[in-house]
């Protein structure tokens, strides 16, 4: 039989990088600074939360929305952190990752043809989750001379182009694959033109944690944002619990209420041991947050000042564990010059382009990886560096 | 503590220079920060941490922890007799603990014979020295923060996004 797969999927852009991944994943001995998540363990106290949990008896669902001691912590700790309120009852959900909750969000929000402004480069799952809803992804691509940060008149003008269509503005910050975040001036000024065209804002604050040179302000503690702010979070970069799947949604009771009607229809709960482990993260893993933190602040010292020296540049990255260098004075395609690094030298690491087409001329670096691993792996570039220009 | 000592304890192999990168700071400062640190004593010493379960053949090498309980002299309290202890080549630890004991030693020597030697030829008998407890260590796990056993290799995929 000629199965015939739905319109919409059929439509979506295949990822252009996969034959470049499966190449990675075949090959052995490889430095690899391509991946986007941390290389730290779950800090033990929550590995043996969750082994406890087991234990225990902990295997049955929990309640749609997660379970509320969760909740609750969540909102203790945006209380206490941000001075943020929110009603750990009705305006908190417990999703299996940010992922997701940016999907559950869009599906709320969405009806056929809405607009929804997406920053570029980014993480590769937003235009498709906004189509996967119906939606239309307007990119708006950023370049380095703008160290990757949208400006005011980029997203006014955006609104301007499609009057009233554009619904929605999603913005992720720290950013994954760029590593810029915005300072509370800079969001701010967004923050202007979100209120002069009326969106909703969906942000995806996952790096939040792993901002270096100043604190991280939530979008929905700007004036007048948070009743139209639907903030997801999780606990897998700050807290390396990447496999255990937990994020959240804070937001308007309205919208998390809609995104509960869907999760409970399609997900049911994320996993009981997941949040388990996120209720010990929350209460007893400060220490491990913080030294992470220092130990990925130091490193990325070390990349940003080892990528320059080779002549890749790139701007001190405030957030995340990304750095996103330029390689055009290579004169090759970030997709050749990931290929031929690998093949060569064996680092892998992963083409711009990934993240949209404005990611073209560079490549992104994680620098989640151990210090020495770091070090040889710029050792190789430089001598890839050498070859290939002779 | 500050960074620079931080990085040091961590990995004392380090240059200024790499210091300097990884924390912004000119190597110039880092370099005086450094010999500050030698100066006043703050840095005592750069060792290595070695597994000895490893590099010593089995039974050639003992460790004891000994409690000693001390009447402690006038004048000097128990700094004078912790000296005495610790300038024996034998111990390479002593700590003052709060407790039911006072002094708590680290004793090495190449088998159990040497070891229980030195406690009943040279710290039983000495004078002031009230009573000792000594426990053979049978395996170390961690040390300064450091696991022993060497780490498993990391579960990741090598490329996501």
């Amino acid at each position: 039989m000629d199965i015939k797969i739905s319109k919409i999927v059929e439509d979506m852009a295949p990822s252009g990088i996969r034959v470049f991944f499966d190449l990675v994943l075949g090959m052995k001995d490889v430095i690899s600074l391509g991946v986007g998540e941390p290389d730290f363990v779950t800090p033990w106290p929550i590995r043996e939360k969750v082994i406890y949990s087991l234990e225990q008896g902990y295997t049955s669902y929990t309640s749609n929305k997660g379970m509320i001691e969760l909740r609750r912590q969540i909102a203790h700790f945006l209380q206490q952190r941000y001075a943020l309120a929110y009603d750990p009852e009705e305006e908190m959900l417990i999703t299996v990752g940010v992922s997701e909750a940016l999907d559950l969000a869009f599906r709320a929000l969405l009806n056929r043809g809405d607009q929804v402004l997406i920053p570029e480069p980014s993480y590769v799952s937003y235009s498709p989750v906004v189509e996967m809803a119906g939606g239309v992804s307007i990119r708006l691509p950023t370049t380095a001379d703008q160290k990757y940060k949208l400006t005011a008149a980029q997203v006014d003008r955006a609104c301007m182009d499609a009057p009233g269509k554009v619904k929605a503005f999603l913005l992720n910050y720290p950013a994954n694959p760029t590593g810029m975040s915005y300072t509370k001036a800079e969001l701010n000024a967004l923050a202007r033109i979100v209120l002069k065209h009326n969106l909703v804002m969906v942000t995806d604050e996952v790096y939040d944690e792993l901002t270096y040179d100043f604190d991280h302000t939530p979008f929905a503690t700007l004036k007048g944002m948070k009743d139209r702010t639907v903030y997801l979070n999780g606990f897998s970069k700050a807290y390396a619990m990447t496999g255990l799947r937990i994020g959240w949604v804070a937001g308007p009771a309205k919208v998390v209420g809609a995104m509960t009607k869907i999760h409970q229809y399609t997900m049911l709960c994320a996993s009981i041991d997941g949040q388990m482990g996120a209720i010990e993260a929350l209460k007893n893993g400060r220490r491990s947050v913080d030294e992470m933190k220092r130990e990925y602040k130091r490193r990325r010292n070390f990349m940003v000042g080892a990528l320059n020296d080779l002549g890749l540049t790139c701007h001190v990255p405030e957030g995340a564990f990304y750095v996103f260098p330029s390689i055009r004075s290579t004169g090759q395609t970030s997709m050749d010059f990931a290929q031929n690094l690998l093949k060569q030298q064996k680092v892998a690491l992963v083409p711009g382009t990934a993240f949209g087409p404005s990611g073209e001329g560079h490549v992104r670096i994680s620098y989640a990886a151990a210090y020495e691993d770091l070090k040889e792996a710029v050792n190789r570039i430089k001598k890839y560096l050498g070859n290939s220009t002779s | 503590m500050d960074e620079i000592l931080e990085i040091l304890a961590n990995d004392a192999r380090l240059s200024a220079e790499e210091i300097s990168r990884l924390t912004g700071k000119k190597a110039e400062d880092v370099k005086k920060a450094i010999k500050h640190y030698e100066q006043t004593g703050a840095i005592v010493k750069y060792k290595t941490l070695i597994n000895q379960e490893l590099v010593r053949d089995a039974g050639t090498f003992v460790r004891a922890l000994i409690e000693v309980s001390i009447v402690p002299q006038k004048n000097v309290g128990f700094d004078a007799i912790a000296e005495r202890l610790y300038s024996f080549p034998e111990v390479t630890s002593c700590y003052l603990l709060s407790g039911s004991y006072d002094l708590l030693l680290v004793v090495e020597g190449d088998n159990l014979h040497t070891v229980s030697s030195f406690v009943s030829s040279k710290l039983a008998p000495m004078e002031n020295v009230r009573r000792t407890t000594t426990h053979f260590l049978l395996k170390k796990y961690k040390e300064d923060g450091v696991i022993l056993k060497q780490k498993p290799k990391s579960k990741r995929l090598n490329i996501s996004y």
